[in-house]
């Protein structure tokens, strides 16, 4: 007994020292640091200057705001998708095929974050290879300029975050009787009513867990906003990065970080009431 | 009707037709194709060719959800997301019936089943007799036509499942609704109908009352898979229009009644139920008599039996009466037996 | 038990092992630590050479984070040094007896020298130099020759340029201010960057993109979806090898001017090392090696002679004499005016 416990304290205390060293300090100094400011004179003080700043000055409240709808835009777009392609793989793919389907969609993360967008914009540049083909076919006369609108960037965006949708989905539908399908059907139901009675009821904590992630993952998302996203679309974590880097304002960088980890929890918590669940629900 | 999945044929050429209002069962082991039927029939499944008509109405190509059949699903299916009320009135919102009128239906359907008040009831919450009730009480709120029921006793334990037999059957009777029930039990399927239908390898083998598949099985395969049945194997001696004399491979001689033409020499399978044989005939007259010896008394109240051998070790089913008259037999009494030709059913012998 | 406790003592033991073996950190700017001289000096002197690529704002972050530790030799701009000492101490002063001085040219250093010094020290020596102007296809903006080309409604869509401060200066300079000569006033210098942001706001539409990735906007250039971009002197270049009719061009508004140097952080571990590999990069040959590779001029006496003919040739073309008179060379900044500018950004970046 003894032996065995601290043998447990021996492979956890790496982990903890971990989580402690490299999560909680950071940010804890973090924290601090939001709290501090220069005064008129130039000296440090504790302040909630940092805090005020980012509601009084619109363009920032308003960066977060454009930044949390697009966040949901995102991932409202990405559930439509993910719906009957997890539903194809759950559910009318054979078992072989299955595994295959999934190993595609997860293909794409095998290479980095940013490969994959230069990827995109190789594709969509215009110089790029669909509109090539485009003029090659003639469905256009001069090559169209498909990257740095807010349209590529949310594709972009969702093409990131498909798979964190599909996984979750895949999995509540696995579990969902297809009986229970039937039954709808043959008690009257149509495909529609099937969908929005049945099966959509039966894959809410699945939805959920998979939009609280999608949505997470878009709001803190730095690289596609920046490069597909192109000249309109400051994304609030490039906000954070500016702070830090190109002004050196760490004590304002870090507030706004506390900012989106406050803001982005209070949104989700939002969600979880309009939709009448609890988070524990979601994660079992 | 015909169903093949590629070369095999699940449903091999069945027609039948089951009249309006009564229990009609299709019993067989299982993968003899009576659940292809019973989706085909519901609409899922399209037959290969041959027609389904309900009423006088065409089937085919309609789906399931514009059919006036419904069905009762093996595990019963039931909406777990939905309350029992909802589950119920299900189907008559997609029918676009009122709130106020489809909760008035659901509460007189949840009375004739005997669940009066369980509307509000989330379906974890109910017992597994429960469930039963409420799957049968989402379908018949819809009156269909025809109701199918796919072994929906199945999941039960033995006691309830005797008990819900017999609500099932005073049930339809009530609704007067045509009931379509598969089932690999026979029991089930005897107590209930009205007619049954053995099936086995994609084929109807007989379509009877319960009294005809029991008493006069048309093919060894329903002799067998109706009731209990003890086997013997023979060759005729004699044929003629009263019955047939047939040897046993152990040397007895029977008079027994003949159900396929048999030729003097023909080997035989013959039947003969547990309870045709009675313990120490006292009129003898007519009956084959043979002794035998008790291996062990088969104690089941009612249904008990006797396990007992020929000399040549030929092991039968003897049903003990439990009218204390045999009280007295213990294993290893000897004691003698006897039978009717007209209880003997034989058959062609199987190859 | 025991056994763990062996092995985890044995695997530190190893790690320490490797630790050992000198190494020299150099945090920089792509491209300036050539493979080929990482590998000559480590051959003579057997220190490994470990290079994280930067800039000049992540520098300043990655030290402060650290304050002044992790690396050895830092290569920030030499106006970017004074303020940053000053509030963060992020770099040792240089001490220029163990700096080989007749490797310079003399005006270089004493130029870097004097804008690096805080309180009487210096912190830097100059590096390379270079400029900030345009680049031009010839073909298709065949009239630019101005900071104003960048905001000229005759190219839209087909002009790029960085949302960072050169930017915001070269903008200054276009609309004929000095921002230069209002370091020192910030309300007068805020007004410019208000009047700077209206003007960029505006100009949105004929923006195609702000670039972040240099050799993404080269592939631009190249690929003629873009024929004017506010751009470094040697990326002009390196596309004029390839199509004549892209070229840098300084504008008639001057070029803007800087020098990258060597600075030394406050904590580095290895300070002889640093110093070997100043007096090692510094040497004409290995300047001119760096120099025909990247075209960036260096304040290496000599290195010319050891620089290929094209890449001489560069700087005859783009810079004759009064051109060269004309560069706008960034003078230290002052503290928080990146804050300002900061936040001037922003609001261009996020304007709809």
């Amino acid at each position: 007994m003894q032996r065995s416990r601290l043998v447990f304290w021996i492979f956890c205390a790496p982990v903890l020292c971990w989580l402690f060293l490299l999560i909680v300090l950071p940010h804890l100094d973090l924290l601090r640091m939001s709290f501090r400011g220069e005064n008129d004179y130039g000296d440090m003080v504790w302040t909630f200057r940092n805090y005020k700043t980012f509601f009084t000055e619109p363009i920032y409240w308003l960066t977060f705001v454009r930044t949390a709808l697009y966040a949901v835009i995102t991932t409202f777009i990405t559930f439509l998708l993910a719906m009957p392609v997890s539903f194809y793989i759950a559910k009318l793919a054979r078992a072989r095929i299955q595994g295959a389907l999934v190993i595609l969609l997860l293909l794409p993360f095998w290479v980095s974050e940013l490969v994959r967008i230069y990827g995109w914009m190789i594709l969509l540049r215009e110089s790029g290879v669909l509109n090539f083909f485009m003029l090659k076919l003639g469905i256009v006369d001069t090559p169209i300029e498909m990257l740095y609108n807010d349209a590529t960037m949310i594709m972009g965006l969702v093409y990131t975050s498909m798979l964190f949708m599909v996984v979750p989905l895949v999995s509540v539908m696995e579990s969902l009787d297809d009986s229970l399908i039937e039954a709808a059907h043959d008690l009257g139901a149509g495909q529609f009513t099937i969908w929005r009675t049945i099966i959509l009821p039966h894959c809410k904590p699945g939805i959920t867990s998979g939009s609280i992630v999608v949505f997470m993952l878009t709001l803190g998302n730095y690289l596609t906003p920046n490069l597909m996203g192109g000249k309109n679309s400051l994304w609030f974590t490039e906000q954070i990065y500016n702070q830090f880097i190109a002004s050196f304002n760490w004590n304002q960088g870090s507030a706004f970080g506390f900012l989106l980890l406050l803001l982005s929890s209070f949104i989700i918590w939002l969600g979880l009431r309009l939709t009448r669940q609890k988070l524990d629900e979601v994660a079992s | 009707m015909v169903k093949r999945f590629g070369e095999f044929a699940a449903v091999d050429d069945v027609t039948f037709d089951v009249p309006t209002g009564s229990f009609f069962s299709i019993l067989g082991p299982s993968g003899c194709g009576k659940t292809t039927l019973l989706r085909m029939i519901a609409g899922f499944d399209e037959p290969t060719s041959g027609t389904i008509e309900i009423r006088g109405q065409n089937m085919l190509g309609v789906p399931p959800n514009k059919r006036p059949v419904n069905l009762v699903f093996q595990h019963l299916a039931l909406f777990p997301m939905m309350d029992v009320a909802e589950n119920i009135a299900f189907g008559l919102k997609r029918r676009g019936i009122a709130a106020s009128e489809a909760r008035k239906r659901v509460d007189t359907m949840l009375e004739r089943v005997g669940l009066p008040g369980y509307g509000e009831k989330r379906i974890e919450q109910l017992s597994g007799g429960q469930k039963q009730r409420v799957a049968i009480a989402r379908c018949l709120v819809l009156e269909p036509s025809v109701l199918l029921l796919d072994e929906p006793l199945g999941a039960l334990d033995l006691k309830l499942r005797e008990q819900m037999k017999v609500e099932l059957k005073k049930l339809q009777a009530k609704v007067g609704t045509t009931f379509i029930y598969i089932t690999h039990d026979q029991s089930e399927a005897l107590v209930m109908s009205d007619r049954v239908a053995v099936m086995n390898k994609g084929r109807f083998e007989q379509v009877g009352t319960p009294q005809e598949l029991y008493g006069a099985p048309s093919t060894p395969f329903v002799a067998k898979f109706v009731g209990e049945n003890n086997t013997w194997k023979a060759a005729v001696t004699k044929s003629d229009s009263g019955g047939v004399e047939l040897k046993t491979d152990e040397g007895y001689s029977f008079i027994a009644k003949a159900n396929a033409d048999c030729r003097e020499g023909s080997r035989m399978d013959l039947f003969l139920r547990p309870e045709a044989m009675r313990i120490e005939p006292r009129d003898r007259a007519g009956l084959n008599v043979f002794d035998v010896t008790v291996k062990s008394i088969l104690f089941d109240g009612a249904n008990s039996r006797l396990l007992t051998t020929t000399r040549e070790d030929h092991e039968l089913l003897v049903t003990l009466p439990q009218n204390r008259r045999f009280d007295h037999i213990v294993p290893g009494d000897e004691i003698s037996v006897g039978w009717h030709p007209d209880s003997g059913i034989c058959f062609e012998a199987e190859e | 038990m025991k056994r763990i406790v062996v092995f985890a003592l044995l695997a530190m033991f190893v790690l320490a092992g490797t630790a050992r073996a000198e190494t020299l950190k150099i945090l920089t700017w792509k491209g300036y630590a050539p493979q080929k001289l990482i590998d000559a000096f480590e051959k003579e002197t057997g220190i490994d050479v470990e290079v994280t690529f930067s800039n000049n704002e992540e520098m300043i972050a990655k030290l402060r984070a650290t304050r002044g530790a992790g690396f050895d030799l830092a290569q920030p701009s030499q106006d970017r040094i004074s303020s940053v000492q000053e509030k963060y101490n992020l770099y040792q002063p240089l001490d220029y007896s163990r700096i080989d001085s007749a490797l310079f040219i003399p005006s270089m250093l004493e130029a870097v020298k004097k804008n690096t010094k805080v309180s009487g020290k210096s912190f830097a020596v100059p590096f390379c130099w270079g400029t900030s102007g345009l680049i031009v296809n010839s073909d298709k903006a065949p009239g630019a020759d101005s900071f104003k080309a960048l905001i000229d409604s005759k190219y839209k869509g087909r002009v790029s340029y960085r949302l960072k401060r050169p930017t915001l200066i070269a903008m200054g300079f276009a609309l004929g201010y000095n921002p230069f000569d209002l370091y020192d006033d910030p309300k007068a210098y805020k007004a410019m960057l208000d009047k700077i942001a209206d003007t960029l706001i505006e100009a949105k539409p004929i923006v195609k993109n702000y670039w972040a990735n240099g050799d993404s906007l080269l592939e631009s250039m190249r690929s003629e979806e873009v024929f004017v971009a506010m751009a470094w002197d040697a990326g002009g270049w390196k596309l004029h090898a390839d199509n004549k009719a892209i070229d840098f061009k300084a504008p008639k508004e001057g070029a803007l001017g800087w020098i990258d140097t060597f600075t030394i952080p406050s904590k580095a571990e290895n300070v002889d090392a640093a110093y070997k590999w100043i007096n090692f990069i510094m040497k004409p040959e290995n300047a001119g090696y760096f120099s025909s590779q990247e075209k960036y001029a260096t304040a290496s006496k000599g290195a010319l002679k050891y620089t290929d003919k094209e890449v001489a040739a560069n700087f005859d073309r783009s810079f004759p004499q009064e051109t060269i008179d004309n560069i706008n060379w960034y003078p230290p900044v002052p503290a928080n005016l990146e804050r300002m500018e900061g936040m001037v950004l922003d609001k261009i970046k996020a304007a709809q």
